[in-house]
């Protein structure tokens, strides 16, 4: 099984790329089981989604 | 439609702000702000009112940063670029077996992007972005922001494969960071209301 360090490195990098079907699964496999592991990937795409709203919010405040 | 130019010069800070996160360079900022006001103004009749003005701006920004990053190519920043931010992030959050500290253990969040609603949450947020380091806050901004694909990032400050993806990981790392210790364990999420 991954080590928590690995599967942060591989949470990171699914962002970047296609994880290969090895990586993917275990990376899943290791989510399911840590729960610290599944936050931590859950923090990350949350930082994605608020880069990606940064512009948006301002569109709603103006009105 | 015509544009405010109130609102325009309004958008200025914001503008500098943000090109000033990816080039570093005073001037290089100011030329890249100034272009985009007058591309603006020049086709002010491509602005269409179901976008906001910010977003529009910024999407001619954004070109406008890329076409300074490409053409500048910064041979000063690239060579600041060579050296690591810091390399011990990882000894902070994982132990040696490469479990995680106790003390470095991500809590849950709950349901975060009620926080998008929140002024005070963007300015966190942007807080949190300043303090990364120069480098990791250029690849991560070229990446977020920008939207290059990492090989580009790499191509455009020479820098390897593998040392864009560290330094990716570095950037969302201590932003999840800054994001726990600054909001979501701190008062401004309790206050808000989770
Ligand atoms: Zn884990």
């Amino acid at each position: 099984m991954l080590s928590c360090k690995e599967a942060n490195r591989l949470m990171s990098q699914e962002l970047d790329r296609k994880l290969s079907w090895g990586e993917n699964l275990g990376l899943k496999f290791h989510v399911s089981l840590c729960d610290s592991c599944a936050n931590a990937r859950q923090q990350m795409s949350f930082v994605r989604s608020a880069c990606k709203h940064i512009f948006a919010l301002d569109e709603k405040s103006d009105q | 439609m015509t544009i405010d130019t109130n609102e325009l010069a309004a958008l200025r800070p914001d503008m500098t702000r943000f090109a000033y996160l990816l080039l570093r360079d005073s001037h290089a900022v100011e030329d890249v702000v100034q272009a985009t006001m007058l591309t603006a103004i020049e086709k002010q009749d491509g602005f269409k009112n179901n976008s906001s003005l910010k977003t529009w701006l910024f999407t001619i920004l954004r070109n406008k940063t890329i076409d300074s990053l490409r053409r500048g190519k910064r041979e000063v920043s690239i060579a600041d670029l060579s050296g690591n931010d810091d390399d011990d992030l990882e000894e902070v959050l994982f132990n040696q077996n490469g479990s995680w500290n106790q003390e470095a253990k991500p809590s849950a969040w709950g349901n975060p992007e009620v926080s998008f609603e929140q002024s005070e949450f963007w300015v966190v947020f942007n807080a949190c972005l300043h303090n990364l380091p120069e480098k990791t806050s250029r690849v991560f901004m070229m990446r977020e922001f920008l939207e290059f694909e990492v090989d580009d990032i790499c191509k455009e400050l020479s820098l390897t494969a593998s040392n864009c993806w560290v330094t990716l990981h570095r950037a969302r790392a201590k932003l999840r960071l800054c994001l726990d210790t600054n909001w979501f364990s701190g008062q401004g999420f309790e206050a808000s209301g989770r």
